[in-house]
This record gives C-alpha cells, sequence and structure tokens, in this order.
C-alpha cells in the first residue's frame, strides 16, 4: 500500500525501465521453469526420432514407429468392419424379409444400405433417391420389377439388360419405328396410351390405337394396359412415366424404344452379398416397398 | 547478503526459496478448516449419494453420462440440448467470483481454491508427519540419513495416497461409482479412467506437495484479472503500518515509548503459505487468506496490545484512519454500484434459469422435413411428402403417442402414415429419444396437393396424461 515492496534479495535489481515512478523487479525465472523448458527439448527429439518429423522431398522422415495418419485410418475402418463382420454374416444368413424386423441388423442394415445408396447408386437415381428421366424414382410405389425385397434384391444383385450376367433382367421393347408401325399407327396407338390415364388429346385416334395396341402392345403391357413386371413391362395407366408421359414422349418411346440399363452389383464382387442386401432393405424401406 | 549489485551479473533463474508455514488457531484458520472439511467432502462424498430414478435409469444422484449423453444432478436430468442449463451455471459462476472478488478481494484464492485447498491439507499431513516449521526446517537443512528418508518417505506416502484418492473421486462423476470402483480395483475399468487418475494423482501430487505458491504465482492467471474487479472499496489483508511502525522488539528498552504495536515477533511472516512479509504492503503473492491476521492477534493479545494490526480494511478506509477517524460502515464499501451489478446480473441468470427449469416440457417433438425431393407422386397421383419426426421421451417410463395432422390454411385431408407402423400409435421407450419416419399423403383432388406451400401442424399426445406437443411445418404440394 503506502510502502514501496523490497526485494527479497538485494541483489536482484531493476529491468531499468520506470514509468511514472514504477519499477520493474528483474525477478529471476524459477529453476523448475528452465527444467520444464529442457523437457520440452527432450520431448521434442524423442518425437522427431519416433514420429514422422522432418520434411524431405519425398515426403517427410518416417520415425522408427512407422505412424501414419492414413495408416492410423486405415486401422480404424478395419477395426469397424471387424466389428461388423458378425452382422454382415448375420444379414447373409438371415431370410431377406426379416433382416428389416430384427432390431440391431435391420439398423445396421439401413444404414449401411444408405451409405451404400450414396457411393453407388446417387449417380442415377439421385441423392434423395428421386430418380430422373430415365432413372426410376425408388421413393414411389410404382415398380418396373417389383417392389417386394425379393425383387429389389435380384435387381440390385443381376442388373438390368447387364452384359456381364447372363441372369440379368432382360426386356426388349421392340423399335417400333423401324417397320414394324407406320407413323399413323405411332400416332393413335400413342393417343390410345394416353388415353389410358384420361389425357388424349385426339379422340378420334384412340379406336384405331386400341386395335394397334391389342395387336403389338397387350403381349408385354397386358390387355389393360397395367404391365407386366415379369417382362419389365410398365403400368401405362398411372400417374408416373419414367421417360415423360406427353404425347411427343411416348411417340419417340414407342418410335425408337427405350433401353435403360443397370450394372449387376454382384459381378466382380463390386459389391458385397452383404452390401446388396443392405441396400435392398434400405431401398425397400424408401417408402415404396411392397 | 553484501555481495556489490553493480558487480554481480543479474540471475537468469533461482531455485524456489522452500516455505515452512507455521500453524496457527485463530477465527480464520477455524474458519478455512470448516471449509475445507465441506468443500473435501462434498467432492469426495457426492458421486456416492444415490437417489432411486426407477428401473433402467442410474441411481446415482450425480452423475455425467458420457456415452447416454444425459448429466443427472438429484431430480434434474439435463438432455445435450438443454445445455445452456450448464452454460446459464459457469456464467453464474464465473459472475459469482466476480461478484466476491470486488467486495472481499481474493477471497476465491485464499479460502476456496482447490490449489490453495489441496495444499493447506498436505502442509496438514507435512506438519503431522515432520513437526512443525522449526522442526521441518531443521529437517529441511539436515543431511540425509534414515530419520530423514523415513519421513520424507511417510509423508509422499501419504501425499500419494491423497493424490489417488482425488483422481479417482473425479472419475466416479462419469460412471457409476460402486460398479467403477470394482472394476478399478480388478482392472477391469476403461482404460480412459486409469488415464485420468494417473493425471489427476499427478498434478494433485506434484502441485499440492512442491508446487503450491508457484502455482498461484506463476501460472494462474486469475490472480492477474482480478485486479481488474477490485478498487478502493475492496476488503483486503493490510498491515497497519501507520500503527504499527516503527516496529521493534526491546519493549523495555530506552526509547520503547517511540515504538508501534509491531513488535516485530515474524508471526506473520512464519505462518504466511506464500512466504511473504505483510508489512510490506499489498504484494501479488497474496492470496489473502487471513492467516497472518490470527497470527498477529495472537500477539496482540499476549503483549496486552489491541488486536486488529492485521486486517481487512479497504484501501480508502486508509487516510480516514491515518486522520484518527473511525473506519466507514462496511456496509458501504459492500453495498455499492458495482457490487450491485454483479449481484443484479447473478441474481437475473439465476431466476432465468430457474424459470427455464421449472416450465420445461416433459414431451418435446421435432420435425425435419425430406426436401429431397421435396414432394413424390405416386402411382395413383396421391402426392406425398416425407418428415423425419424426432419425439423426446423424458417420462421416467415407457409411453405411447397418438400422432396426428392438421391443415393450417385449408380443410384438405391428409392421410399420415408410419413407417414401418400400422396406426398412428408411437410407442417411445422411457427417457429416450425416438426417430421415426412420418409420410403425409394427399389425394390429387385436395387442394394441398396442387398448392406449393400448405402449412400443416402435427401433433403428438401421450396416452398416459394427455400432454401434447406440436410442430408446425409444410407440405409442398404438385403446382401447376
Amino acid at each position: 500500500m503506502a510502502r514501496k515492496p523490497e526485494p527479497k534479495q538485494k541483489n536482484i535489481g531493476t529491468t531499468g525501465h520506470e514509468w511514472d515512478g514504477i519499477t520493474e523487479l528483474d525477478t529471476p525465472m524459477p529453476r523448475w521453469w528452465l527444467w520444464t523448458f529442457y523437457l520440452t527439448i527432450i520431448w521434442g527429439i524423442i518425437y522427431m526420432i519416433l514420429y514422422p518429423a522432418i520434411p524431405l522431398v519425398k515426403g517427410a522422415t518416417p520415425g522408427l514407429l512407422g505412424y501414419s495418419s492414413r495408416g492410423a485410418v486405415a486401422e480404424d475402418i478395419a477395426a469397424v468392419s471387424a466389428k461388423n463382420a458378425p452382422l454382415d454374416a448375420k444379414i447373409v444368413s438371415l431370410d431377406l424379409a426379416a433382416i428389416g424386423s430384427d432390431p440391431e441388423v435391420g439398423t445396421y442394415a439401413n444404414n449401411g444400405g444408405a451409405a451404400v445408396f450414396r457411393t453407388f447408386c446417387i449417380q442415377c437415381h439421385g441423392s434423395g433417391a428421386e430418380g430422373a428421366v430415365g432413372f426410376p424414382n425408388l421413393l414411389d410405389d410404382d415398380w418396373l420389377w417389383g417392389g417386394d425385397i425379393e425383387s429389389i434384391y435380384t435387381t440390385i444383385k443381376h442388373g438390368i439388360r447387364s452384359e456381364d450376367d447372363d441372369d440379368t433382367r432382360l426386356s426388349d421393347m421392340p423399335a417400333f419405328g423401324d417397320d414394324y408401325l407406320s407413323d399413323e399407327e405411332i400416332a393413335s396407338v400413342a393417343q390410345y396410351v394416353l388415353s389410358l390415364s384420361g389425357r388424349a388429346t385426339d379422340e378420334t385416334l384412340v379406336e384405331d390405337g386400341s386395335v394397334v395396341f391389342a395387336d403389338n402392345c397387350a403381349a408385354c403391357h397386358g390387355d389393360d394396359g397395367k404391365g407386366l413386371r415379369e417382362m419389365g413391362a410398365p403400368n401405362l395407366t398411372d400417374s408416373i412415366w419414367l421417360y415423360g408421359g406427353d404425347l411427343a414422349t411416348v411417340i419417340e418411346t414407342i418410335t425408337y424404344s427405350r433401353r435403360g440399363v443397370m450394372p449387376a452389383w454382384s459381378v466382380d464382387n463390386k459389391l458385397s452379398e452383404a452390401q446388396i442386401r443392405q441396400v435392398a432393405v434400405y431401398v425397400h424401406e424408401l417408402g415404396g416397398g411392397e | 547478503m553484501s555481495t556489490d549489485t553493480e558487480e554481480t551479473p543479474p540471475q537468469l533463474y533461482a531455485a524456489r526459496e522452500p516455505i515452512f508455514p507455521k500453524r496457527v488457531k485463530g477465527k480464520f484458520r477455524q474458519l478455512k478448516w470448516w471449509l475445507m472439511i465441506v468443500t473435501l467432502g462434498i467432492y469426495y462424498i457426492t458421486p456416492w449419494i444415490r437417489w432411486d430414478r426407477g428401473p433402467g435409469l442410474p441411481d446415482q444422484a450425480v452423475l455425467i453420462d458420457m456415452a447416454n449423453r444425459r448429466f443427472y444432478f438429484f431430480w434434474i436430468e439435463i438432455w445435450p440440448y438443454e445445455f445452456y442449463f450448464v452454460a446459464g451455471l459457469l456464467i453464474m459462476a464465473g459472475l459469482g467470483l466476480f461478484l466476491f472478488t470486488s467486495a472481499l478481494g481474493r477471497v476465491w484464492c485464499g479460502y476456496a481454491c482447490p490449489q490453495t485447498i489441496w495444499t493447506d491439507l498436505y502442509i496438514l499431513v507435512e506438519r503431522w508427519i515432520e513437526g512443525d516449521r522449526n522442526a521441518r526446517i531443521r529437517l529441511h537443512r539436515q543431511k540425509w540419513n534414515l530419520h530423514k528418508v523415513r519421513l520424507r518417505f511417510t509423508k509422499w506416502i501419504v501425499w500419494l495416497l491423497i493424490a489417488v484418492a482425488t483422481g479417482g473421486a473425479w472419475v466416479f462423476y462419469f460412471a457409476d461409482a460402486p460398479t467403477l470402483l470394482v472394476d478399478l480395483v480388478t482392472f477391469k475399468a476403461p482404460f480412459v479412467a486409469y488415464g485420468f487418475i494417473a493425471g489427476l494423482t499427478a498434478t494433485t501430487f506434484i502441485f499440492g506437495g512442491f508446487m503450491r505458491e508457484q502455482v498461484c504465482t506463476y501460472m494462474c492467471p486469475w490472480p492477474r484479472i482480478q485486479a481488474a474487479m477490485m478498487d478502493e472499496d475492496t476488503m483486503t489483508v493490510v498491515y497497519r503500518e501507520w500503527r504499527g511502525e516503527p516496529r521493534g522488539k526491546h519493549r523495555k528498552a530506552e526509547g520503547a515509548d517511540k515504538l508501534g504495536d509491531c513488535i516485530d515477533c515474524n508471526a506473520c511472516v512464519a505462518v504466511c503459505p506464500m512466504g511473504i512479509d505483510i508489512r510490506d504492503g499489498q504484494q501479488l503473492e497474496c492470496i489473502t487468506c487471513a492467516l497472518c491476521i490470527d497470527a498477529c492477534d495472537e500477539m496482540m493479545v499476549k503483549v496486552g496490545k489491541p488486536t486488529g494490526l492485521i486486517a481487512y480494511i479497504t484501501a480508502n478506509d486508509e487516510p480516514l484512519e491515518r486522520a484518527g477517524k473511525p473506519p466507514r460502515n462496511m456496509w458501504k464499501h459492500l453495498l455499492r454500484p458495482r457490487t450491485i451489478m454483479y449481484f443484479t446480473l447473478w441474481g437475473a441468470v439465476g431466476l432465468g434459469l430457474l424459470a427455464a427449469l421449472f416450465l420445461r416440457a416433459d414431451v418435446q417433438l421435432n420435425i425435419t422435413p425430406v426436401r429431397n425431393p421435396v414432394y413424390v407422386t405416386l402411382s395413383d397421383g396421391t402426392i406425398r411428402n416425407t418428415y423425419d419426426i424426432r419425439i423426446l421421451n423424458k417420462f421416467q417410463r415407457e409411453e405411447t403417442f397418438l400422432i396426428s395432422v392438421k391443415s393450417l390454411d385449408d380443410d384438405s385431408e391428409f392421410d399420415l402414415e408410419l413407417q414401418g407402423i400400422d396406426g398412428h400409435m408411437i410407442v417411445v421407450p422411457a427417457d429416450t429419444t425416438y426417430s421415426q419416419r412420418v409420410y403425409l399423403n394427399v389425394s390429387p383432388d385436395e387442394p394441398a396437393a396442387t398448392r406449393d406451400r400448405t402449412d400443416v401442424r402435427i401433433w403428438i399426445e401421450a396416452q398416459t396424461n394427455g400432454e401434447r406437443a406440436s410442430v408446425d411445418t409444410v407440405f409442398n404440394g404438385d403446382a401447376p
């Protein structure tokens, strides 16, 4: 307060700095502080010997422990895979329909399937599985080849029109513009197809079109136009159109046919059996599964 | 020391000068003993208090359950999204420190800081084993022999046991204490538990046994910050040099009548755990533990002089006292704008937290609309929107919720569908968050099907007591 503090050791002295009569003691630093400083140096040397440290032209010195962050990630992934192995085994051994109802395996399959989907499927089917022109929306209840889990599984495993898999799903709609039907016939059958969902623009052609349909299309799409899943023939009476439901697009489809493809994911082990089952469960639970 | 300052180069570093605080008796020492018993008692015993919360829930009164992301405090249960309670408590702790510092100076340092408490405990052990100040100084100066080794090792072992108990008590706050104790002893506890015990054992042992006052002087930032909250009305430990000086020992010698009250007995220096002489005035090392007050008062009583030569007074009382006037009333110092403001803020945060605590609901509903895609057309033209809902069931029992939906814009009829569940009942286990995917379907004839946005409200209702929660969200139609 009133008295000026006196240094405990009289030989300390001051730094020589002075501000408004206030001087600064030149107190020596505690010795343990110096030890701590030496310890950090020793620590640093040991660290440099054990861990990657000195940058050279082609990467850093590796260090005695051989540590690398990539290696650590690989170890982590291996550990997670090892932990998931029993679950994967269970997914493969379970009946497909039973996977989703098992609480532990079901959650795992769904999350694993979502990860597989994000990696391999969203390029065509979209990140929300909403599809695109020519690539089916997997959220709705309309399925070309069937929406039960077995059908979804088969589609993923063997693909569609895949050249690598003999068991692939195959349908072969002719390009009716190549000598099968005249332009007039195509125009009339297109009007008939639109009429199936109540959207014909020229009623006068519908009747002619129904004859053309019965002769050329009903074999696969059915007499009532509701499609046939064994043939992968779409339902023409509903509100969902893979390539578009307007007149011009329907005429284009009839004239040139459509040959959408999907890889057979089991070929070359692109996806493991467990992964295929996971993604089948995931797609089945997106909202349209049967 | 007769070294010539001019010729000796300044030392760059120096060894710590050992401090041997002498035992002292008095009201402040008494208060500090009680504070030590209470604070250490709270720290060591709290994890062992049991609190029944029903089946499936931990029965530990105070538990930070990291794995399940819950904080239990007796009847209160904090979920992670309620972290603002913790933030609020930390703000209150901060403001409380400001309040106490501005009123009573470094009272936290002197009485309540763990560094002070544990150092005090370690010095107590040291005194039991090695004796009081003079015996310890002798022991420190003597050469190593069997006697010294025995005393030193006994002391270190007792310190180490206290340190282990300190580190051990810490981990009990994060897991069921009895289970963890058995696991620790049978070496089945997780590595992180041993790691924390080892770390806290080391810091307790080193800081309490060897670093002591250096932690306050060199390492802790708080003493330096505290200066910003102190002013001339702050109570600090002060030597009344205008009463004590000139000091002198020889009461019966010639000229003794010119001496002040200080008998230069060095009692205040001998008891100081920081190793300073309070008679040099205010110093940055002083933690205002007030032990010098006790020591001086004891001497003053013995020599028949009034006590209070060293006392808690404020800076602006000094000129009054020097002029022979009585100091101002203590309340005048304590109640001033700064302390009133700190207290008001502290109280406001506290009241806010209390209100939030009593107003929080037992049921909460969160909705995330799935916007990728915003809607799905089904084969019959139905428009579907998808939502991920989360129900927070804070009841400590399983609860069934009825979920329902209502359009806020028109009378569109929504068909609500639960993924994987028939009907509209959702069963949520006790004390959990439950995620569920919900579909809202609307037939193409309804207005909402062709409207860009329709506001909807989704309700859940607990079936046992009817408590409800709702969230408003948006339904996106296929606008032409």
